[in-house]
């Protein structure tokens, strides 16, 4: 039933680093977090993993196999031949910390930018009604575990550095949506999603979506029906022509909140 | 590079409020003292947000009686209570029920989506132990909405600060993958400080501060098969310890009824209590539904005895009992445990949880999506077709620190505790859903608590001494010094499992026993392991370190199980199976003195009399000696009895 494993996982840190080859035993049912584990164990007590609940509910332990991003405690073993090399990697959007742990900073800074829950102030707690086909979108949202593959996936950053200051990625721009659809929200991050967010960057190509370990239709039920609601607002003509003859003031959205990078 | 390595430079950081643990407890006990103006640090061994409440699945339990108006704050009282086995502290247990439903609609003005009832309020789900529907849900992933909420408010309040200061770390910060190794006091015995690593560059770092909120969860990494994730090392219930304060209830551990059995890397997993809520029923290899032949006197009035009025309870539960599923984990547990101890077990060593007959795909997929996920990626299994293969896995420690109800104060001036680390809330076992509502109800009050203690203080700051920290550094350092030694890894293993063995669901005088001479190998071994490598991010030290941890707690929990003779709730002893009405009245107490644990007998609290009135006195002469029940307004009953 177990057999050796060929793996050559990514070994280094910020400064340089390599791929290494080891061979480890598998056994019935495991998953490549597992594998993982029994190298750390038995060959390489120092190789840096993040992870945390080996149940696919905290996403800590991204990293990319052969090339796919992946949770390491989601992807079983017998997915692959036994005679295949299995190529672990950092993910490679975010700075390498050390081995297959990076620094995902960025999307802790970007999270701090979009103006939080906003509810009417004269609803006091306990008062909240809302129905269940009204909050299904946001809570599919919620579902998100912060994995940040998505993230690592997207190509407006995976290989463009300069973007990471004007685009939030897939996660953030699903986070604003979530709140936007939340029926108890009353702020506007219409404006902002587009010119502080970079939603605009995103061709709806669906990498996120593809790799999301939740399953969350990230394109098709959050980045899509965003970048309709602002362009129903931009092209809208009576909105247009209201601001041209000064009718009434225009409209300006909530504003981001000011970072610190 | 060997200079780098064991360099003993330290970061050092001043803050009003140290909270260690970023889980519900800790975030909600963070949110509490920085609303009370105090500069607050949050320490985090994970990532912000990945905290082990994110597991929780099924709810958070607050009378709020949103689906059925008969339900109350005395009700949650009265079935937290039972659940303990009543060796609950009873404050503790009164608070709890009266401000849980504050704490969920807090969260909900927070941003928390919770699942709705018809006419748009909080919908809420039965639970095992629990007389009404109680359960605050999120399908079957509660504990993430509650950590992302919890998560998004501390952003909320940094947004402020952003506003206010320009720094949105002015007055809350995260510190996240950072572990704190010793907590430091004043010449005077008051909390000065807190001691640690930051994993990323493998620093040492110093904050200090006057107060420390423990809130690091539980102790399951001790264990083999366990629900709880790597960060479970015991680390608050040890720092507690060392610090000079007392922990309770050790003896108590919570042995889920329902984890994965198989395949072997997945054992140990989750199943949510929800399935059992959701309509779902234990069978064993015969089919045969046996649970029906485990209730224990103290719970007959309340259990169906025929599948029949079993069933009709999940739409009509006023006129039917409850189903034994839905018994308190602790009898669910043994129950299981004897089934495949009898032969009556699956292919895998575990038995039957069946939704598949009992409910639509439809339906399980919307009460239950978590767990279909988990099952059909981790086991080939689709739960809407086929039973799961479940056993009993270790998923929380009842006992902790010894704390004040009202503040979460610990006997050591300065340090709180709250959460799974804290002990007496639950008793001798805890009810589902009680988990979730414990972190919010007594995190805002640990803050409270801090920043009390805070203002009582004055100017006049706690100082750490200097030997104090050199030691710690010392401490942290030594695994790294050794070159040569045992792996952390192969002592960790070896541990999990005799713990497992003997310390287990059921435990024996003879087994513990061997376990306690075992522990004493297992400390010997711990002084000589070492971690090749360097700081940055080197798991193995991590572990190295750890280790001292779990090994502290792993003996707290044999000596009170070795001590305690009856089975009560998470301690069944083979040799004592029956529950005792005078061992009920005893909390065994545990502190270190030098290198050794010492463990004392400690009365429990007496019920107040209001609160002793909740209950009738025939479920109450179950528990209690007669001499505690002669203030009950029924006592003159008893007495005609005899």
């Amino acid at each position: 039933m177990g057999y050796l494993a060929k793996l050559r996982v990514w070994r280094g840190d910020a400064g340089s680093g390599s791929l290494q080859d080891y061979k480890v035993e598998v056994n019935e049912g495991e998953v490549v977090l597992d594998v993982l584990h029994r190298l750390q164990a038995t060959q390489a007590s120092d190789l840096a993993i993040r992870w945390n609940c080996k149940a696919g509910k905290c996403g800590s332990c991204s990293m990319e196999i052969n090339g796919m991003p992946r949770l390491g405690c989601m992807t079983r073993m017998s997915t692959f031949t036994e005679v295949e090399t299995l190529t672990i990697t950092p993910m490679r959007t975010f700075p390498v910390i050390r081995d297959l742990v990076t620094d995902v900073s960025f999307n802790y800074a970007k999270a701090r930018e979009i103006p939080s829950f906003t509810p009417d102030p004269s609803v006091k707690p306990g008062e909240f009604r809302m129905r269940q086909e009204d909050v299904n979108r946001s809570q599919e949202f919620r579902k998100c575990i912060e994995c940040y593959l998505c993230q690592n996936t997207c190509h407006v950053i995976r290989d463009h550095e300069e973007n990471k200051e004007s685009f939030a990625g897939p996660r953030f721009l699903m986070r604003i949506a979530e709140l936007e659809m939340h029926p108890a929200d009353e702020a506007d991050r219409r404006d902002i999603a587009q010119e502080d967010f970079g939603l605009g960057y995103c061709n709806i190509t669906k990498c996120c979506t593809e790799v999301c370990p939740e399953h969350i239709k990230i394109t098709d039920n959050a980045l899509i029906p965003m970048k309709e609601r602002i362009a129903g607002r931009k092209y809208d003509p009576l909105v247009w022509l209201g601001s041209k003859i000064s009718m009434r003031p225009k409209s300006k959205g909530t504003p981001a909140v000011p970072g610190k990078r | 590079m060997a200079d780098e390595t064991t360099s003993t430079e330290i970061e050092r950081y001043s803050y009003d409020v140290v909270v260690i643990g970023a889980g519900g407890s800790g975030l909600r006990a963070a949110i509490e003292a920085r609303s009370r103006g105090l500069k607050t640090a949050i320490i985090s061994k994970s990532l912000f947000g990945k905290a082990h409440t994110v597991m929780a699945e099924g709810g958070a339990a607050a009378a709020m009686g949103n689906v059925n108006p008969n339900d109350n704050w005395q009700v949650h009282f009265r079935d937290t209570m039972r659940g303990g086995k009543f060796l609950n502290n009873p404050r503790m247990a009164e608070l709890h029920a009266k401000e849980a439903p504050d704490r969920i609609w807090e969260l909900e003005a927070w941003g928390a989506v919770f699942d709705r009832t018809k006419d748009g309020k909080i919908s809420q789900r039965n639970f095992g132990g629990h007389e009404y529907p109680r359960l605050a849900h999120v399908g079957d992933r509660t504990g993430l909405e509650m950590i992302r909420t919890l998560q998004q408010r501390v952003v909320a309040l940094q947004q402020a600060d952003s506003y206010e200061f320009g720094d949105p770390e002015a007055r809350i910060r995260v510190f996240a993958e950072t572990t704190i190794t010793r907590l430091l006091k004043d010449p005077a015995g008051r909390i000065a400080g807190a001691f640690g690593y930051i994993r990323d560059t493998g620093k040492f770092v110093l904050f200090e501060a006057p107060a420390v909120v423990l809130a690091t969860g539980g102790i399951g990494r001790t264990f083999k098969v366990t629900s709880n994730s790597w960060e479970y090392s015991g680390d608050g219930h040890a720092l507690a310890l060392l610090a000079g304060a007392k922990l309770m209830n050790m003896e108590f551990v919570q042995f889920h009824p329902t984890g994965m059995v198989w395949p072997p890397s997945v054992k140990g997993i989750l199943v949510t209590e929800s399935v059992r809520g959701d309509g779902g029923i234990l069978k064993n290899s015969d089919g045969k539904r046996f649970m029906f032949d485990y209730v224990p006197d103290v719970f007959r009035a309340q259990y169906a005895e025929t599948e029949e009025e079993a069933d009709r309870w999940y739409t009509d539960p006023d006129h039917n009992r409850r189903p034994p599923e839905l018994l308190p984990r602790d009898e669910v547990a043994r129950s299981i445990n004897s089934e495949i101890k009898a032969g009556r077990g699956t292919p895998h060593g575990g038995v039957y949880l069946d939704i598949a007959s009992r409910r639509t795909p439809e339906y399980i997929l919307t009460r239950l999506p978590s767990m279909h996920h988990q099952f059909k990626e981790l086991a080939d299994v689709d739960i809407t077709k086929e039973p799961m293969e479940i056993g009993p896995t270790c998923h929380y420690v009842m006992g902790g620190v010894e704390v004040d109800p009202d503040s979460a104060a610990s006997s050591v001036p300065g340090l709180f505790a709250v959460g799974e680390v804290s002990g007496g809330m639950h008793g001798s076992n805890r009810l589902g859903g009680n988990s979730l509502s414990d972190l919010v109800v007594f995190g805002k009050r640990a803050g409270d608590g801090a920043a009390d203690y805070i203002s009582a203080l004055g100017a006049a700051r706690p100082a750490v001494v200097q030997a104090d920290l050199d030691t710690a550094v010392t401490e942290a350092l030594a695994p790294l010094r050794r070159g040569e030694g045992e792996s952390p890894y192969a002592v960790h293993a070896e541990l999990q499992q005799r713990m497992n063995d003997l310390v287990g669901l059921i435990r024996r005088e003879d087994e513990v026993k061997t376990a306690l001479s075992d522990l004493e190998k297992f400390k010997e071994r711990a002084a000589i392991v070492a971690a090749p490598g360097e700081r940055a991010y080197n798991p193995g030290w991590h572990y190295a370190i750890d280790l001292r941890n779990m090994l502290l707690v792993a003996e707290c929990v044999a000596m009170a199980a070795l001590e305690r003779q009856e089975s009560r709730g998470g301690h069944t002893r083979d040799d004592y199976p029956g529950m005792s009405p005078e061992w009920r009245k005893v909390n065994l107490i545990l502190s270190l003195h030098g290198d050794k644990i010492e463990m004392v007998h400690q009365p429990i609290p007496s019920l107040r009399p209001d609160l002793l009135d909740l209950f009738e006195v025939s479920e109450l002469k179950k528990y209690m000696t007669k001499e505690e029940l002669a203030g009950h307004r029924q006592a003159a009953a008893l007495e005609e009895e005899h």
